[in-house]
C-alpha cells in the first residue's frame, strides 16, 4: 500500500469565470512508505496546491487522492498526517509544550498522556528544556523545530511540509535539514516536502518531483538517493552536485519552453 | 540606571506639570485676572478640598453611569461580535455601519433618549454610554475573532478540528488582546460620554451637570474643582483598564497586545 497515491488529479480555481486558473493538470504521483519526496518548481507551478490536495485542505476538480489506502478526506479525519508550514504557526498564547499537545488535545487524549508525549517530542527535536517557554522566546529555527515536533506528536505515518525552512538563514537551514533527516529516520516517517531550493531538495530526497507552471504539471521525476548516512561531507560529494545539475536541467527544460513562448511576447524569463 | 529611567519617565513630566501650575498661578496674579475669567490653581485646589464630599457624590453618580454602561456595552459588544463572526453576511452588513457610527458623535442621541424616560432617570445616560462602548468593543473583538492567521486555520483543518474547537482554541484566544485594546479605548470614552450626556438635561447630580451649573453661577473656581474631579475619575477608569490588560497578557503571554 502506497503512502500517497495521486491519480489523474486536476485542480482548477474559479472554474468558468474570467479569473479561472489551471493550478494543476493531470498529475499522477505515488509515494512509497518511508520515502522522502520533494516537490520543486517555480512560483505558480502548483506544488503547494498539490500538497494541500494530499492534505485534503483542498478538493481536486478531477481525479482521486489516496493516503494510506484511504481517501484523503478520511485520512485527514483520522489525522494520518502531520503538517508544517513556512511560518512555524505556533500559538502565541500557548507554551511550547502546550503547542505540541494541541493535536493530541483535539484527539481527546488525557492530560497525563499528552504531557508524556510532549516530553518525548521535545527530546526528539533536542529542545527538552524549553517546554514551559512561550513561543516568542524562541529563535526562528527553534520555533520551526517545535512546529515539526507538533506535526509528529500524534506519530502520524506521513509528514507534509510546505517550505518549512524557507524563512530561515542558510546556516540554520542546513542544520534543520540534517535534523529533519535524523528525525524521519528515527520515526520512519514518509515525507512530502515542498521547496524552491534545489540543494535542499537534492540533499533531503529520495526523489525530486520537478513541476512547471501554467498549467501546473509534473515534468520530470529525478531519483537522487544520496544514501542513508548523509552528513556535511555529502554536500561536497560528486553525486550531490550531479543531483543538483540534474534537477537544474530539468527545471531549465521547463523554463526553455517558457523562454520560447516568452520570446514572442517579450516577457519574463527569470 | 533603573532609578534614572524612572526619574526620566515620571520626574520630567512631574516637574513640567508643577512648573505649568506655577506659571498659571503667576499669570493670574501678575495680570490680575478676574476670578470669573480664570481662577488660580491654589483657589481651585481649596475649592476641591472644601467641596470634596460633594465632588465625591457627583463623581459616584457619573462614575456609576460610566461603569454600568461600560459593562453592558462590553457584554453586548462581545455577544454581537460572536454572532457576526459566525455569520459572514451579517458581518459585511453591520461592520461598515458600526465603523461609520463610531466616527460620528452619537452621544447627541442622549437628548432623544432623555425624552423616552422620566426626567430623573439615569437610564438614558447609561444606554448612551453602553452604545458608545458597544460599537468600540464590537468592531475590535469581531476583528480579533475573524483575523486569524491562515496557517493556524490550515493547521486546525489538518487536525480535523470542528468549528467549535477552532472557535475555542484559536479565535477566542486570538481575540483576547483585541478585547483589552477595546476596553482601553472605551474606558475613557465611557467616562466622557457619561459627563457629556449630563449636558442634555436630566437630574443635576453628576460631575458634568455640576460643572455647567457652577459656570452658570459664575463660580469659576468651583467649576474647575469639578473638572479636576472629572479628570481623576477618567484617570481611574483608564488605569484600571491598563492594569486589567497587563494581568490578562501576563497570564496568556500574548505579545501582540499592541496590535489594534
Amino acid at each position: 500500500m502506497s503512502a500517497v497515491h495521486v491519480a489523474g488529479v486536476s485542480k482548477i480555481f474559479n472554474q468558468g469565470t474570467p479569473k479561472q486558473v489551471d493550478a494543476l493538470v493531470d498529475v499522477n504521483l505515488t509515494v512509497e512508505p518511508g520515502e522522502f519526496v520533494s516537490l520543486i518548481g517555480p512560483s505558480g507551478c502548483g506544488k503547494s496546491t498539490l500538497l494541500r490536495l494530499i492534505a485534503n485542505l483542498l478538493e481536486p476538480t478531477t481525479g482521486a487522492v489516496t493516503v494510506n489506502g484511504k481517501t484523503a478526506a478520511q485520512s485527514r479525519l483520522d489525522q494520518d498526517y502531520g503538517m508544517a508550514f513556512q511560518q512555524a504557526g505556533l500559538f502565541d498564547w500557548r507554551s511550547v509544550a502546550k503547542n505540541i499537545e494541541l493535536p493530541l488535545e483535539l484527539k481527546g487524549w488525557d492530560a497525563e498522556k499528552r504531557a508524556a508525549r510532549a516530553k518525548e517530542m521535545l527530546e526528539l527535536v533536542k529542545l527538552p528544556e524549553f517546554a514551559d517557554l512561550m513561543p516568542w522566546q524562541l529563535s526562528g529555527g527553534m520555533q520551526q523545530r517545535i512546529a515539526i515536533a507538533r506535526a509528529l506528536a500524534a506519530h502520524p505515518p506521513l509528514l507534509l511540509m510546505d517550505e518549512p525552512f524557507g524563512a530561515l538563514d542558510e546556516m540554520t537551514r542546513e542544520y534543520m535539514q540534517g535534523e529533519l533527516l535524523r528525525i524521519c529516520a528515527e520515526t520512519k516517517t514518509t515525507v512530502v516536502f515542498v521547496t524552491h531550493s534545489i540543494p535542499e531538495a537534492v540533499y533531503l530526497s529520495n526523489r525530486v518531483v520537478v513541476m512547471s507552471p501554467r498549467p501546473g504539471r509534473i515534468t520530470e521525476v529525478i531519483n537522487v538517493n544520496l544514501g542513508e548516512s548523509r552528513s556535511e561531507d555529502t554536500r561536497a560529494a560528486d553525486n550531490f552536485f550531479a543531483g543538483i545539475t540534474a534537477v537544474r536541467e530539468a527545471l531549465r527544460g521547463t523554463h526553455a519552453d517558457h523562454a520560447n513562448a516568452g520570446a514572442i511576447r517579450g516577457v519574463e524569463d527569470r | 540606571m533603573n532609578f534614572v529611567n524612572r526619574l526620566r519617565n515620571f520626574g520630567v513630566p512631574f516637574v513640567f506639570g508643577v512648573a505649568f501650575l506655577a506659571f498659571w498661578e503667576g499669570a493670574v496674579k501678575f495680570f490680575n485676572l478676574k476670578p470669573y475669567f480664570l481662577a488660580p490653581p491654589s483657589k481651585i485646589l481649596t475649592q476641591f478640598f472644601d467641596n470634596a464630599s460633594r465632588i465625591w457624590d457627583a463623581a459616584s453618580v457619573s462614575g456609576m453611569n460610566a461603569l454600568v454602561g461600560l459593562i453592558a456595552g462590553t457584554v453586548f459588544g462581545v455577544a454581537m461580535s460572536f454572532i457576526l463572526s459566525r455569520f459572514r453576511f451579517l458581518n459585511s452588513l453591520i461592520t461598515p455601519l458600526a465603523i461609520a457610527l463610531n466616527a460620528i458623535p452619537i452621544f447627541v442621541l442622549v437628548a432623544v433618549l432623555n425624552n423616552m424616560y422620566s426626567i430623573t432617570s439615569e437610564i438614558p445616560r447609561r444606554i448612551m454610554v453602553s452604545l458608545v462602548v458597544y460599537f468600540i468593543v464590537l468592531v475590535n473583538v469581531a476583528k480579533g475573532l475573524t483575523q486569524v492567521k491562515t496557517t493556524h486555520l490550515e493547521l486546525m483543518r489538518s487536525y480535523a478540528a470542528s468549528d467549535i474547537q477552532i472557535l475555542r482554541k484559536v479565535r477566542v484566544p486570538n481575540a483576547i488582546p483585541y478585547l483589552f485594546t477595546a476596553l482601553k479605548i472605551s474606558a475613557p470614552a465611557a467616562v466622557i460620554t457619561s459627563f457629556v450626556s449630563e449636558y442634555f438635561g436630566g437630574s443635576q447630580n453628576g460631575l458634568g451637570s455640576r460643572i455647567t451649573s457652577n459656570i452658570a453661577n459664575s463660580k469659576n473656581a468651583a467649576a474647575w474643582a469639578y473638572v479636576l474631579g472629572a479628570c481623576l475619575l477618567g484617570l481611574v477608569f483608564y488605569l484600571v483598564s491598563v492594569v486589567l490588560e497587563n494581568v490578562a497578557s501576563r497570564g496568556g503571554g500574548a505579545t501582540n497586545t499592541s496590535n489594534k
